[in-house]
């Protein structure tokens, strides 16, 4: 079986699934519970200054699918609601008890050196192997100038990262917030500021849904709402993207990369690594199917890194970032044609009705003598632009089929069409 | 009760074990299963569900309302299209209609959506709080519908909607035809005919008069002459003959017979029960008949049919359902004589077994005889000629027994039209009944309509 194990910006683990910080690493019990399942590491729910934050109820709501499958969830659940003192001891303890288990710190405290200066030692006491800067936290803290505040400053993520380094030997993971226009930009402050590595994405500003009775947006507190943060599966192609915009990014290319956003399975891992990640933190799904999740995922990451003769996560990770690129450098002169397989079709006519009311009319209905009806690709007129394929409920029925139109490599850079093209 | 079953004993159960040997075979779905069944629907466009249906429901718009809690919705897309959609969810053979073509009936998929029991939830959990439709301004027209069972209903209400006063006449006591007096007890629980016929009359315009039986107290020319136009859904009265001796002798019965009995019965403790019974047939009302048999007690029941299970009329669904209830199927076997005991009551049937012979179906020589105090002929039903005897009624063209009509349910008398089993056209279902009381609703308004555009 291939070796699941990693170093990733000095802090070595047995493997790259980690708990996010987030409700279910939030004391020793849960996090014993994620090290017996077989999680590789855990980021203990962020750490503030005494007193401890205070949270409301409820906190979560979520955004369901046609058969209330999750989503996403929101939540509006705040840092740690217990003494530092208590979360110190637990974290000096758990570490102690699982030393090969990767355990990093999260942090948030005012942004103002002293702060830092104050708590920083006291986590590097306790053994950890890492800390994680919570700059990310989109309800409550930015508020009070934290979380968020910090992310959404370039300015102050580099600050704060410095003085991280500065008082402080443990690796600095620092985690950005999604919450922004462009994520290389906190990227690159962090890398200036020393960032042993980031994290992203945290979670995304957001409302589910609205009670339409009571006319309040979820969740609700009382008779009233306030915006939270979004995770789960709906953000993962968010997130995917953010890691890539860094990692193919010259000026943060090598920072480190842990991926965040909506895995729930092995396969949303491998993702995230071969666009950069060097691991991978999960919360939305345990939080739906507890710790034992994890199993699958590990089983299924090493099985399907056996069939492609991966021995190791560096063997693959980053591997698909050389492929990502603008859309100025995309082959003008490439083509696609979609091919429906008739013995798989089922006749749904969703493939046929989607392009005719919203693309390009590219797909036949021609009625049977039964009156059900047969749907066939007009091939001339097809773009392939993927959507009948999506629509498709049958996986595999449409293939997108490469059209040999023996026309050479063209990007728009050199396209005559380009009025601003690159003359040769 | 029935007097040529008044010699046999009664069930031995109670009441209420009997009552509920006769509730819904198939439960209603509740909240989350009917949400869970909604999103298995992939909302096809020009649906195969769609094409299936007889009455033209717009199945995959019906089911997305159920899946965006919208249950008024639904029912209101169903009803416009099939005001019996509350009982065509019951008694549909949806196996081999929407849910056979369902794109989830293909093999590589799992199982068709459950469209009738979404259909059921759907009219079921609507609670209008007046009635969906609204009739359009009277046009002072008069329809007279012949029979109130599924097809002069259905004409009755869209005529209602279409501003024009509907005298229905009816023979029985009470109206619904086959959903009150004909389908199975556990198909159509809970007095569901009734309490349909009271929502449907609920647009207002709809007289019934009960106890008018064409060809007795009721001629086709006097209808003719009084209304605008005459709607004939008389269905098939007449119960098949097997042509043998002893026919009405005691103990020897048509199913419909005892099933309107069962139907009507308040107590089922009371009702005659055969407890070894033979039923002969093979279509829905056969295994309806057997089956309810067995649920009433009886110890042996056997359903002979002439020919293979493969001609059998009743699905495979039916023919599930009557052997989870313990009945025999048995093929290839014609009744031959009907057996008497000293009494002159039946005590059994002698069989010629059959075979295909040069395609042709003949007796192998052999018989044999099965013991019974019950036999139940459903060996299908006949048009009742009785009802078309006055001198206009006798002129109605005639295709086979059945009334001949065209696409538009156009009988070849200008002003008569018919719909449901008494005509030629498509198959014996309620469905298709409602369809066809529809459709001449439409034709015979878009004829008075043009009429008074003309006028």
């Amino acid at each position: 079986m291939a070796d699941l194990s990693i170093v990733f910006a000095g802090i070595k683990a047995p493997n790259p699934f980690w708990l996010a910080s987030a409700p279910p690493t939030d004391k020793a019990y849960n996090v014993v519970r994620a090290f017996e399942a077989g999680w590789g590491g855990v980021v203990w729910k962020t750490l503030g200054e005494d007193p401890a934050a205070v949270n409301v109820s409820s906190r979560y709501s979520a955004h369901y699918g046609a058969n209330r499958e999750v989503l996403g969830i929101n939540n509006i659940e705040l840092i740690t609601d217990r003494s530092l003192e208590i979360n110190l001891r637990e974290i000096t303890q758990v570490k102690k008890d699982w030393p090969d288990r990767a355990l990093i710190v999260s942090l948030m405290v005012p942004c103002v050196e002293e702060s830092w200066k104050h708590i920083l030692p006291l986590v590097e006491a306790t053994g950890a192997d890492g800390i994680e800067l919570n700059f990310g936290c989109p309800h409550g803290m930015p508020e009070r100038g934290m979380g968020a505040a910090v992310g959404q400053v370039p300015e102050y993520v580099e600050q704060v990262t410095r003085w991280c380094k500065t008082y402080c030997s443990l690796p600095v993971i620092v985690k950005l917030t999604p919450n922004i226009t462009d994520i290389r930009v906190a990227a690159r402050a962090a890398h200036r500021g020393g960032a042993d590595a980031v994290s992203l994405i945290n979670t995304i500003n957001s409302i589910t849904s609205v009670d339409l009775e009571r006319m309040v947006a979820l969740p609700t507190v009382g008779n009233q709402s306030t915006h939270g943060g979004y995770c789960g599966s709906a953000v993962k192609p968010i997130a995917l993207n953010m890691c890539a915009e860094i990692a193919r990014d010259p000026q943060t290319q090598g920072l480190p990369i842990c991926g965040i956003g909506g895995i729930g399975s092995w396969r949303d891992a491998a993702e995230f690594i071969a666009l950069g990640s060097g691991a991978v933190q999960v919360c939305t799904a345990a939080m739906l199917h507890g710790f034992r999740i994890v199993e699958e995922m590990k089983d299924g990451l090493s099985r399907w890194m056996d069939s492609q003769g991966y021995a190791n996560l560096s063997q693959f990770s980053g591997r698909a970032v050389g492929n990502t690129t603008d859309w100025k450098y995309l082959d003008i002169n490439y083509q696609v044609i979609a091919k429906i397989d008739q013995h798989a079709c089922i006749g749904c006519g969703r493939c046929h009705i989607a392009c005719e009311d919203t693309s390009h009319q590219a797909i036949a209905s021609l009625k049977n003598p039964d009156g059900t009806h047969a749907y066939e690709v007009i091939d001339e007129e097809c773009v392939g632009c993927n959507l009948c394929q999506i629509t498709c409920p049958v996986a595999d029925c449409i293939e997108m089929v490469p059209l040999e139109n023996g026309k050479p490599f063209l990007d728009w850079n050199h396209d005559p069409r380009n009025p601003f093209h690159v003359v040769l | 009760m029935i007097k040529t079953l008044n010699h046999l004993p009664h069930p031995r159960d109670n009441a209420a074990v009997l009552a509920g040997h006769f509730t819904d075979l198939a439960p209603p779905l509740n909240a989350r299963q009917a949400e869970l069944e909604a999103s298995r629907c992939l909302y096809c466009y020009d649906a195969p569900c769609v094409n299936a249906c007889p009455s033209e429901i717009d199945i995959p718009s019906f089911i997305r309302n159920i899946q965006q809690e919208n249950v008024q919705g639904a029912a209101q897309k169903i009803l416009s299209a099939n005001i019996l959609g509350g009982s065509c969810a019951r008694v549909c053979p949806t196996e081999i209609l929407c849910q056979q073509a369902c794109v989830r009936n293909n093999a590589h998929e799992c199982a068709p959506v459950l469209i009738g029991q979404l259909q059921r939830y759907a009219v079921d959990h609507a609670q209008f709080s007046e009635h969906p439709f609204q009739r359009a301004a009277a046009t002072g027209k008069r329809i007279a519908v012949v029979g109130a069972g599924p097809a002069g209903l259905s004409c009755a209400h869209r005529s209602a909607m279409h501003g024009h006063e509907v005298v229905i006449f009816e023979a029985r006591e009470k109206a619904g035809g086959l959903n009150e007096y004909g389908i199975a007890k556990y198909k159509l629980v809970d007095d569901y005919a009734q309490q349909e016929l009271d929502f449907l009359l609920g647009i207002g315009g709809i007289e019934i008069r009960h106890g008018q039986k064409l060809g007795d107290n009721l001629s086709l020319s006097e209808l003719h002459q009084q209304f605008d136009a005459v709607f004939l859904g008389l269905g098939l009265a007449a119960s098949k003959q097997l042509g043998l001796a002893d026919e009405d002798a005691p103990g020897l019965l048509a199913a419909t017979d005892y099933i309107r009995e069962l139907r009507q019965a308040d107590d089922l403790t009371q009702l005659p029960l055969a407890d070894r019974c033979i039923v002969l047939g093979a279509g829905n009302t056969a295994i309806d008949m057997a089956v309810q048999m067995a649920r009433l007690g009886a110890r042996d029941v056997n359903l002979v049919y002439r020919r293979g299970l493969d001609e059998m009329g009743a699905t495979h669904h039916e023919q599930d359902i009557a052997k989870a209830n313990q009945v025999r199927l048995l093929t290839w076997a014609q009744p031959e004589q009907v057996l008497l005991d000293a009494n002159g009551q039946v005590r059994g049937m002698r069989f010629a077994r059959t075979h295909m012979l040069d395609g042709r179906l003949q007796p192998t020589g052999e018989t044999f005889e099965l013991a019974a105090d019950g036999i139940f002929k459903a060996i299908g039903q006949a048009f009742d000629s009785g009802a078309l005897a006055d001198p206009l009624a006798r002129e109605l063209k005639r295709q086979g027994d059945r009334i001949a009509v065209d696409e538009h349910l156009r009988t070849s008398i200008p002003g008569v039209y018919a719909g449901g089993d008494c005509t030629s056209l498509d198959q014996d279902l309620t469905v298709q009944a409602v369809q066809h009381g529809k459709r001449a609703a439409e034709a015979i308004n878009a004829q008075l309509m043009l009429n008074v555009e003309a006028a």
